[in-house]
Protein backbone atom coordinates (compact mmCIF):
# COMPACT_ATOMS: atom_id res chain seq x y z
CA UNK A 1 0.00 0.00 0.00
CA UNK A 2 2.89 2.28 0.87
CA UNK A 3 4.56 1.35 -2.01
CA UNK A 4 1.63 2.49 -4.64
CA UNK A 5 1.21 5.75 -2.68
CA UNK A 6 4.78 6.58 -3.18
CA UNK A 7 4.68 5.51 -6.78
CA UNK A 8 1.42 7.77 -6.87
CA UNK A 9 3.24 10.85 -5.91
CA UNK A 10 6.33 10.19 -7.88
CA UNK A 11 3.63 10.29 -10.92
CA UNK A 12 2.28 13.49 -9.40
CA UNK A 13 5.53 15.19 -8.73
CA UNK A 14 6.49 13.88 -12.44
CA UNK A 15 3.33 15.29 -13.81
CA UNK A 16 4.01 18.68 -11.72
CA UNK A 17 7.47 19.09 -13.27
CA UNK A 18 6.66 19.35 -16.79
CA UNK A 19 3.53 21.33 -16.68
CA UNK A 20 6.50 23.57 -15.24
CA UNK A 21 8.51 22.73 -17.53
CA UNK A 22 6.76 23.58 -20.24
CA UNK A 23 4.99 26.74 -18.72
CA UNK A 24 8.77 28.30 -18.26
CA UNK A 25 8.95 27.37 -22.26
CA UNK A 26 5.39 29.11 -23.13
CA UNK A 27 6.89 32.16 -20.98
CA UNK A 28 10.15 32.16 -23.48
CA UNK A 29 8.14 31.87 -26.35
CA UNK A 30 6.75 35.24 -25.20
CA UNK A 31 9.71 36.82 -24.94
CA UNK A 32 10.89 35.85 -28.57
CA UNK A 33 10.05 39.88 -29.60
CA UNK A 34 13.79 41.05 -29.42
CA UNK A 35 14.63 44.36 -27.13
CA UNK A 36 15.95 46.78 -29.67
CA UNK A 37 13.97 45.81 -32.31
CA UNK A 38 11.49 47.81 -33.99
CA UNK A 39 8.58 45.40 -32.73
CA UNK A 40 9.64 45.87 -29.28
CA UNK A 41 8.15 49.26 -29.64
CA UNK A 42 4.92 48.35 -31.13
CA UNK A 43 1.75 47.66 -29.13
CA UNK A 44 1.13 45.17 -31.86
CA UNK A 45 2.04 43.26 -34.82
CA UNK A 46 0.36 44.13 -38.15
CA UNK A 47 -2.65 41.49 -37.06
CA UNK A 48 -3.36 40.52 -33.51
CA UNK A 49 -0.86 39.00 -32.00
CA UNK A 50 -2.59 35.55 -31.04
CA UNK A 51 -3.60 35.79 -34.67
CA UNK A 52 -0.01 36.19 -36.30
CA UNK A 53 1.65 33.40 -33.79
CA UNK A 54 -0.44 30.91 -35.67
CA UNK A 55 -1.15 32.06 -39.10
CA UNK A 56 1.90 34.45 -40.59
CA UNK A 57 2.77 31.80 -43.24
CA UNK A 58 -0.30 32.19 -44.56
CA UNK A 59 -0.36 35.72 -44.80
CA UNK A 60 2.80 35.62 -46.06
CA UNK A 61 2.32 33.23 -49.09
CA UNK A 62 -0.75 34.91 -49.61
CA UNK A 63 0.91 37.83 -50.21
CA UNK A 64 4.05 36.37 -51.98
CA UNK A 65 1.70 35.56 -55.00
CA UNK A 66 0.23 38.72 -54.70
CA UNK A 67 3.31 40.18 -55.02
CA UNK A 68 5.30 38.09 -57.50
CA UNK A 69 2.46 37.55 -60.36
CA UNK A 70 0.82 40.54 -59.77
CA UNK A 71 2.94 42.98 -58.56
CA UNK A 72 1.41 44.27 -55.56
CA UNK A 73 3.54 46.15 -52.72
CA UNK A 74 1.61 48.10 -50.68
CA UNK A 75 0.18 45.31 -48.39
CA UNK A 76 1.07 44.88 -44.61
CA UNK A 77 1.67 41.29 -45.09
CA UNK A 78 5.29 41.15 -46.73
CA UNK A 79 8.05 39.35 -45.57
CA UNK A 80 10.65 42.30 -45.78
CA UNK A 81 8.29 44.48 -43.85
CA UNK A 82 8.40 41.12 -40.86
CA UNK A 83 12.17 41.28 -41.46
CA UNK A 84 12.11 45.00 -41.15
CA UNK A 85 10.46 45.51 -37.79
CA UNK A 86 11.31 42.32 -36.05
CA UNK A 87 15.23 42.52 -37.16
CA UNK A 88 17.15 43.15 -34.06
CA UNK A 89 20.61 45.11 -33.48
CA UNK A 90 23.85 43.43 -32.08
CA UNK A 91 25.55 45.94 -29.71
CA UNK A 92 28.45 46.73 -32.39
CA UNK A 93 25.85 47.75 -34.74
CA UNK A 94 25.14 44.98 -37.06
CA UNK A 95 21.88 43.28 -37.72
CA UNK A 96 21.45 39.89 -36.61
CA UNK A 97 20.59 37.55 -39.22
CA UNK A 98 16.56 37.01 -38.02
CA UNK A 99 16.93 33.73 -38.92
CA UNK A 100 19.90 32.66 -35.85
CA UNK A 101 18.24 30.15 -33.14
CA UNK A 102 18.30 33.09 -30.59
CA UNK A 103 16.34 35.08 -32.73
CA UNK A 104 13.00 36.26 -33.69
CA UNK A 105 12.33 33.73 -36.36
CA UNK A 106 14.61 30.99 -35.57
CA UNK A 107 14.36 30.91 -31.62
CA UNK A 108 10.46 30.20 -31.82
CA UNK A 109 10.94 27.47 -34.75
CA UNK A 110 13.66 25.79 -33.37
CA UNK A 111 10.73 25.88 -30.51
CA UNK A 112 8.23 24.55 -32.35
CA UNK A 113 10.20 21.96 -34.95
CA UNK A 114 9.17 23.67 -37.92
CA UNK A 115 11.98 23.92 -40.26
CA UNK A 116 11.92 27.65 -41.69
CA UNK A 117 12.77 27.96 -45.65
CA UNK A 118 12.01 31.38 -46.23
CA UNK A 119 15.92 32.37 -46.14
CA UNK A 120 16.93 30.06 -48.45
CA UNK A 121 16.40 32.91 -51.15
CA UNK A 122 15.16 36.01 -48.85
CA UNK A 123 17.88 37.86 -47.55
CA UNK A 124 17.78 37.63 -43.51
CA UNK A 125 18.94 40.87 -42.40
CA UNK A 126 16.92 44.23 -44.47
CA UNK A 127 19.58 45.15 -46.67
CA UNK A 128 19.69 47.45 -49.59
CA UNK A 129 16.10 48.98 -49.81
CA UNK A 130 13.17 48.56 -51.49
CA UNK A 131 14.67 50.59 -53.96
CA UNK A 132 18.62 50.63 -55.27
CA UNK A 133 20.63 53.81 -53.83
CA UNK A 134 21.07 54.36 -57.52
CA UNK A 135 17.26 54.40 -58.28
CA UNK A 136 16.95 56.62 -55.65
CA UNK A 137 19.59 59.12 -56.90
CA UNK A 138 17.97 59.16 -60.14
CA UNK A 139 14.32 59.36 -59.45
CA UNK A 140 15.04 61.61 -56.51
CA UNK A 141 12.20 63.72 -56.92
CA UNK A 142 9.64 60.73 -57.80
CA UNK A 143 10.80 58.49 -55.56
CA UNK A 144 10.90 61.17 -52.56
CA UNK A 145 8.15 62.04 -50.41
CA UNK A 146 5.17 60.04 -51.53
CA UNK A 147 4.56 58.00 -48.97
CA UNK A 148 5.85 58.83 -45.18
CA UNK A 149 8.64 56.74 -44.51
CA UNK A 150 8.06 53.41 -42.37
CA UNK A 151 11.67 53.46 -40.69
CA UNK A 152 13.39 51.40 -43.33
CA UNK A 153 16.13 49.40 -41.98
CA UNK A 154 19.50 49.62 -44.61
CA UNK A 155 22.57 47.42 -44.20
CA UNK A 156 24.75 48.31 -46.87
CA UNK A 157 28.39 46.30 -45.39
CA UNK A 158 28.82 42.59 -46.82
CA UNK A 159 29.98 42.52 -43.24
CA UNK A 160 26.11 42.28 -41.86
CA UNK A 161 26.89 38.45 -43.45
CA UNK A 162 28.88 37.80 -40.52
CA UNK A 163 25.50 37.60 -37.99
CA UNK A 164 24.17 34.45 -40.34
CA UNK A 165 23.86 32.49 -37.52
CA UNK A 166 21.49 29.20 -37.74
CA UNK A 167 21.32 29.29 -41.72
CA UNK A 168 19.22 26.98 -42.49
CA UNK B 1 27.97 36.79 -88.20
CA UNK B 2 30.87 36.22 -85.24
CA UNK B 3 29.97 36.23 -81.84
CA UNK B 4 32.11 36.57 -78.97
CA UNK B 5 32.24 38.39 -75.63
CA UNK B 6 33.05 41.94 -75.22
CA UNK B 7 36.24 42.02 -73.46
CA UNK B 8 36.55 44.28 -70.52
CA UNK B 9 38.44 47.83 -71.58
CA UNK B 10 40.03 49.04 -67.98
CA UNK B 11 40.79 52.33 -69.65
CA UNK B 12 36.70 53.13 -69.84
CA UNK B 13 35.26 54.60 -66.53
CA UNK B 14 38.22 55.27 -65.14
CA UNK B 15 39.08 58.86 -66.27
CA UNK B 16 43.18 59.61 -65.42
CA UNK B 17 43.94 61.09 -62.08
CA UNK B 18 45.45 64.25 -62.82
CA UNK B 19 45.63 65.66 -59.28
CA UNK B 20 49.10 62.66 -58.83
CA UNK B 21 51.67 65.10 -57.19
CA UNK B 22 55.68 63.97 -57.70
CA UNK B 23 56.13 65.31 -54.68
CA UNK B 24 52.87 65.18 -52.16
CA UNK B 25 53.02 67.36 -49.01
CA UNK B 26 53.22 65.22 -45.64
CA UNK B 27 50.65 67.99 -43.91
CA UNK B 28 48.39 67.01 -46.50
CA UNK B 29 48.66 63.30 -46.11
CA UNK B 30 48.91 63.26 -42.48
CA UNK B 31 45.93 65.27 -42.70
CA UNK B 32 44.24 62.81 -45.20
CA UNK B 33 45.24 59.55 -42.96
CA UNK B 34 43.24 61.23 -39.90
CA UNK B 35 40.12 61.28 -42.13
CA UNK B 36 40.49 58.23 -43.44
CA UNK B 37 40.52 56.73 -39.84
CA UNK B 38 37.50 59.13 -38.84
CA UNK B 39 35.50 58.25 -41.91
CA UNK B 40 36.40 54.48 -41.26
CA UNK B 41 35.19 54.52 -37.20
CA UNK B 42 32.29 56.14 -38.38
CA UNK B 43 31.34 53.61 -41.13
CA UNK B 44 32.86 50.61 -39.99
CA UNK B 45 29.77 49.47 -37.88
CA UNK B 46 28.15 49.55 -40.96
CA UNK B 47 24.53 48.93 -39.93
CA UNK B 48 22.94 52.20 -41.07
CA UNK B 49 19.51 53.00 -39.50
CA UNK B 50 17.73 55.00 -42.75
CA UNK B 51 14.70 56.44 -42.89
CA UNK B 52 14.59 55.47 -46.65
CA UNK B 53 11.97 57.30 -48.77
CA UNK B 54 9.90 54.67 -50.67
CA UNK B 55 7.85 55.62 -54.12
CA UNK B 56 4.99 54.26 -54.46
CA UNK B 57 4.14 51.25 -53.90
CA UNK B 58 1.47 49.31 -56.56
CA UNK B 59 -1.65 48.83 -54.58
CA UNK B 60 -3.60 46.73 -57.46
CA UNK B 61 -2.81 44.25 -59.97
CA UNK B 62 -0.65 44.92 -63.04
CA UNK B 63 -2.99 45.32 -66.32
CA UNK B 64 -1.80 44.33 -69.76
CA UNK B 65 -2.30 48.41 -70.47
CA UNK B 66 1.38 48.60 -70.15
CA UNK B 67 3.66 46.66 -72.16
CA UNK B 68 7.48 47.44 -70.94
CA UNK B 69 10.30 47.55 -73.21
CA UNK B 70 13.73 48.02 -74.63
CA UNK B 71 15.13 49.84 -77.37
CA UNK B 72 18.81 49.79 -77.93
CA UNK B 73 20.76 51.82 -80.48
CA UNK B 74 23.44 49.65 -81.36
CA UNK B 75 25.53 52.72 -83.02
CA UNK B 76 25.83 54.54 -79.37
CA UNK B 77 26.66 51.88 -77.80
CA UNK B 78 30.03 52.06 -77.07
CA UNK B 79 33.27 49.26 -77.61
CA UNK B 80 34.53 48.75 -74.01
CA UNK B 81 32.23 50.48 -72.19
CA UNK B 82 30.17 48.04 -68.99
CA UNK B 83 28.06 50.86 -67.13
CA UNK B 84 24.97 48.56 -67.95
CA UNK B 85 26.21 45.41 -66.97
CA UNK B 86 27.91 47.01 -63.69
CA UNK B 87 24.29 48.84 -62.72
CA UNK B 88 22.69 45.56 -63.48
CA UNK B 89 24.58 43.54 -60.85
CA UNK B 90 24.57 46.73 -58.32
CA UNK B 91 20.80 46.65 -58.68
CA UNK B 92 20.02 43.16 -58.44
CA UNK B 93 23.07 42.13 -56.57
CA UNK B 94 24.78 39.61 -58.87
CA UNK B 95 27.97 42.03 -57.59
CA UNK B 96 27.60 39.87 -54.59
CA UNK B 97 27.91 36.29 -56.00
CA UNK B 98 30.94 34.71 -54.75
CA UNK B 99 33.11 32.44 -56.09
CA UNK B 100 33.13 28.83 -54.54
CA UNK B 101 36.33 27.82 -52.42
CA UNK B 102 38.76 25.73 -54.79
CA UNK B 103 36.49 26.67 -58.42
CA UNK B 104 38.80 27.82 -61.41
CA UNK B 105 37.79 31.09 -62.54
CA UNK B 106 37.10 29.95 -65.84
CA UNK B 107 34.47 27.66 -64.42
CA UNK B 108 33.01 30.43 -62.36
CA UNK B 109 32.76 32.83 -65.32
CA UNK B 110 29.94 29.89 -66.99
CA UNK B 111 28.17 29.37 -63.47
CA UNK B 112 27.76 32.85 -62.00
CA UNK B 113 23.82 34.39 -62.76
CA UNK B 114 24.64 36.88 -65.65
CA UNK B 115 21.29 39.42 -66.09
CA UNK B 116 23.10 41.62 -68.98
CA UNK B 117 26.42 41.19 -70.74
CA UNK B 118 27.58 42.71 -73.72
CA UNK B 119 27.72 41.54 -77.37
CA UNK B 120 30.04 41.79 -79.91
CA UNK B 121 29.04 41.18 -83.70
CA UNK B 122 31.08 41.51 -86.48
CA UNK B 123 29.82 41.21 -90.03
CA UNK B 124 32.33 39.22 -91.70
CA UNK B 125 31.28 40.33 -94.90
CA UNK B 126 32.05 44.41 -94.35
CA UNK B 127 34.02 43.87 -91.23
CA UNK B 128 31.54 46.10 -89.64
CA UNK B 129 31.25 45.50 -85.44
CA UNK B 130 28.26 46.11 -83.62
CA UNK B 131 28.15 46.23 -79.96
CA UNK B 132 24.92 45.83 -77.48
CA UNK B 133 23.56 44.55 -74.19
CA UNK B 134 22.07 41.61 -74.19
CA UNK B 135 19.31 40.58 -71.73
CA UNK B 136 16.06 38.47 -71.51
CA UNK B 137 13.90 39.96 -74.66
CA UNK B 138 11.01 39.94 -72.65
CA UNK B 139 9.00 37.78 -75.45
CA UNK B 140 5.23 38.67 -76.07
CA UNK B 141 5.26 34.35 -76.45
CA UNK B 142 8.12 33.38 -74.52
CA UNK B 143 9.81 29.60 -74.94
CA UNK B 144 10.95 29.62 -71.27
CA UNK B 145 7.26 30.06 -70.32
CA UNK B 146 6.00 27.35 -72.74
CA UNK B 147 8.78 24.76 -71.46
CA UNK B 148 7.92 25.48 -67.81
CA UNK B 149 6.88 22.11 -66.29
CA UNK B 150 5.53 24.00 -63.23
CA UNK B 151 4.40 27.49 -64.26
CA UNK B 152 7.29 29.24 -62.23
CA UNK B 153 8.28 30.62 -65.42
CA UNK B 154 5.68 33.22 -66.45
CA UNK B 155 4.84 36.46 -68.23
CA UNK B 156 3.23 39.06 -66.09
CA UNK B 157 0.35 41.34 -67.58
CA UNK B 158 2.65 44.08 -68.10
CA UNK B 159 4.73 42.02 -70.57
CA UNK B 160 7.82 40.90 -67.83
CA UNK B 161 9.19 37.79 -68.45
CA UNK B 162 9.97 36.43 -64.85
CA UNK B 163 10.86 33.05 -62.62
CA UNK B 164 8.69 32.71 -59.82
CA UNK B 165 11.23 31.31 -57.51
CA UNK B 166 8.69 29.77 -55.07
CA UNK B 167 7.49 27.32 -57.64
CA UNK B 168 10.86 26.88 -59.90
CA UNK B 169 12.05 23.23 -59.34
CA UNK B 170 15.68 24.23 -61.15
CA UNK B 171 14.96 21.44 -63.93
CA UNK B 172 16.67 24.27 -66.30
CA UNK B 173 14.15 23.77 -69.38
CA UNK B 174 13.93 27.75 -69.95
CA UNK B 175 17.63 27.97 -70.09
CA UNK B 176 17.70 25.55 -73.33
CA UNK B 177 14.72 26.82 -74.58
CA UNK B 178 16.01 30.75 -74.48
CA UNK B 179 16.99 31.16 -77.82
CA UNK B 180 19.00 34.75 -75.81
CA UNK B 181 20.92 32.59 -73.51
CA UNK B 182 19.51 35.02 -71.18
CA UNK B 183 19.03 32.46 -68.64
CA UNK B 184 21.07 31.87 -65.29
CA UNK B 185 21.05 29.04 -62.82
CA UNK B 186 22.58 29.64 -59.19
CA UNK B 187 24.51 26.54 -58.45
CA UNK B 188 25.06 27.15 -54.86
CA UNK B 189 23.90 28.12 -51.39
CA UNK B 190 23.55 31.93 -51.51
CA UNK B 191 24.27 34.05 -48.39
CA UNK B 192 24.29 37.68 -49.33
CA UNK B 193 21.07 38.86 -51.20
CA UNK B 194 18.95 42.22 -51.29
CA UNK B 195 15.81 42.89 -49.71
CA UNK B 196 14.37 43.43 -53.06
CA UNK B 197 16.17 40.46 -55.50
CA UNK B 198 15.86 37.10 -53.48
CA UNK B 199 18.08 34.60 -54.65
CA UNK B 200 19.06 31.18 -53.84
CA UNK B 201 20.32 27.68 -54.76
CA UNK B 202 18.65 25.56 -57.45
CA UNK B 203 16.93 27.91 -59.32
CA UNK B 204 16.70 29.92 -62.45
CA UNK B 205 16.61 34.09 -62.89
CA UNK B 206 17.17 36.29 -65.91
CA UNK B 207 16.17 40.05 -66.54
CA UNK B 208 12.81 41.38 -64.90
CA UNK B 209 13.42 44.75 -66.29
CA UNK B 210 13.79 45.94 -63.02
CA UNK B 211 10.56 44.82 -61.56
CA UNK B 212 10.93 46.15 -57.94
CA UNK B 213 11.17 49.74 -59.84
CA UNK B 214 8.14 49.23 -62.22
CA UNK B 215 6.03 48.23 -58.81
CA UNK B 216 7.62 51.44 -56.87
CA UNK B 217 6.23 53.73 -59.57
CA UNK B 218 9.61 54.33 -60.99
CA UNK B 219 9.59 55.28 -64.30
CA UNK B 220 13.45 53.45 -66.19
CA UNK B 221 15.93 50.86 -65.16
CA UNK B 222 19.51 50.48 -63.98
CA UNK B 223 20.64 49.50 -67.39
CA UNK B 224 19.25 52.78 -69.04
CA UNK B 225 19.90 54.96 -66.08
CA UNK B 226 23.79 53.75 -66.30
CA UNK B 227 23.98 55.09 -70.33
CA UNK B 228 22.27 58.00 -69.90
CA UNK B 229 24.04 59.12 -67.38
CA UNK B 230 27.18 58.29 -69.35
CA UNK B 231 25.69 60.24 -72.23
CA UNK B 232 25.30 57.42 -74.35
CA UNK B 233 21.71 57.47 -74.24
CA UNK B 234 22.28 53.95 -76.24
CA UNK B 235 19.20 52.04 -73.75
CA UNK B 236 16.00 53.51 -73.60
CA UNK B 237 13.17 51.91 -71.56
CA UNK B 238 9.65 52.55 -72.04
CA UNK B 239 5.95 51.75 -72.85
CA UNK B 240 5.68 49.73 -75.93
CA UNK B 241 1.45 49.69 -75.86
CA UNK B 242 1.41 54.32 -75.24
CA UNK B 243 1.79 55.71 -78.58
CA UNK B 244 2.77 58.53 -77.04
CA UNK B 245 6.00 57.77 -74.94
CA UNK B 246 9.50 58.01 -76.18
CA UNK B 247 10.12 54.88 -76.91
CA UNK B 248 7.05 54.07 -78.88
CA UNK B 249 8.13 57.77 -80.87
CA UNK B 250 11.41 56.20 -81.68
CA UNK B 251 10.21 52.79 -82.64
CA UNK B 252 8.23 54.77 -84.98
CA UNK B 253 10.97 56.38 -86.78
CA UNK B 254 13.81 54.50 -86.20
CA UNK B 255 14.46 51.11 -88.24
CA UNK B 256 14.72 48.34 -85.55
CA UNK B 257 14.84 44.70 -85.33
CA UNK B 258 14.19 41.65 -83.22
CA UNK B 259 16.68 39.60 -82.68
CA UNK B 260 15.98 36.00 -84.16
CA UNK B 261 13.26 37.70 -85.29
CA UNK B 262 12.70 34.10 -87.60
CA UNK B 263 11.46 32.79 -84.25
CA UNK B 264 8.39 35.06 -84.53
CA UNK B 265 8.37 35.75 -80.71
CA UNK B 266 8.01 39.83 -80.60
CA UNK B 267 10.35 40.84 -78.10
CA UNK B 268 10.02 43.51 -75.95
CA UNK B 269 14.09 44.62 -76.69
CA UNK B 270 14.54 45.95 -79.67
CA UNK B 271 18.04 46.81 -81.62
CA UNK B 272 18.66 49.18 -84.20
CA UNK B 273 21.45 49.69 -86.13
CA UNK B 274 22.10 46.11 -86.26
Amino acid sequence: MAIAVIRVSLVAVGLVWVLAAQTVLAGDAQRYVKPGSQAAHSAACVEETNFMRRNHMELIKHQRDATVHHGIRSTKHSLAGCINCHVSVSPEGHALAINGRDQFCGACHAFSAVDVNCFGCHANVPRGGLLSPAALAAHGDAAAGVRPSAGQIMSDTPGSATGRAGGQ
Amino acid sequence: MKHQEAPLDPSLGSPPDSSLDASPDPSRRAFLGIAAGATAAVVAPGFVLQAQAVGNPRAERVSDVHRWGLLVDTNRCVDGCRACVEACDQENGLDLQRKQPGQSEAEWDTQKAVWLRKVKLQDNLTGRVSNLPMMCQHCESPPCVDVCPTGASFKRADGIVMVDRHTCIGCRYCMMACPYKARSFIHEVVEDQLTRVPRGKGCVESCNLCVSRRDQGLDSTACADACTALGHRAILFGDLKDPASAISQALKTMPSRQIREDLDLNTGVRYAGV
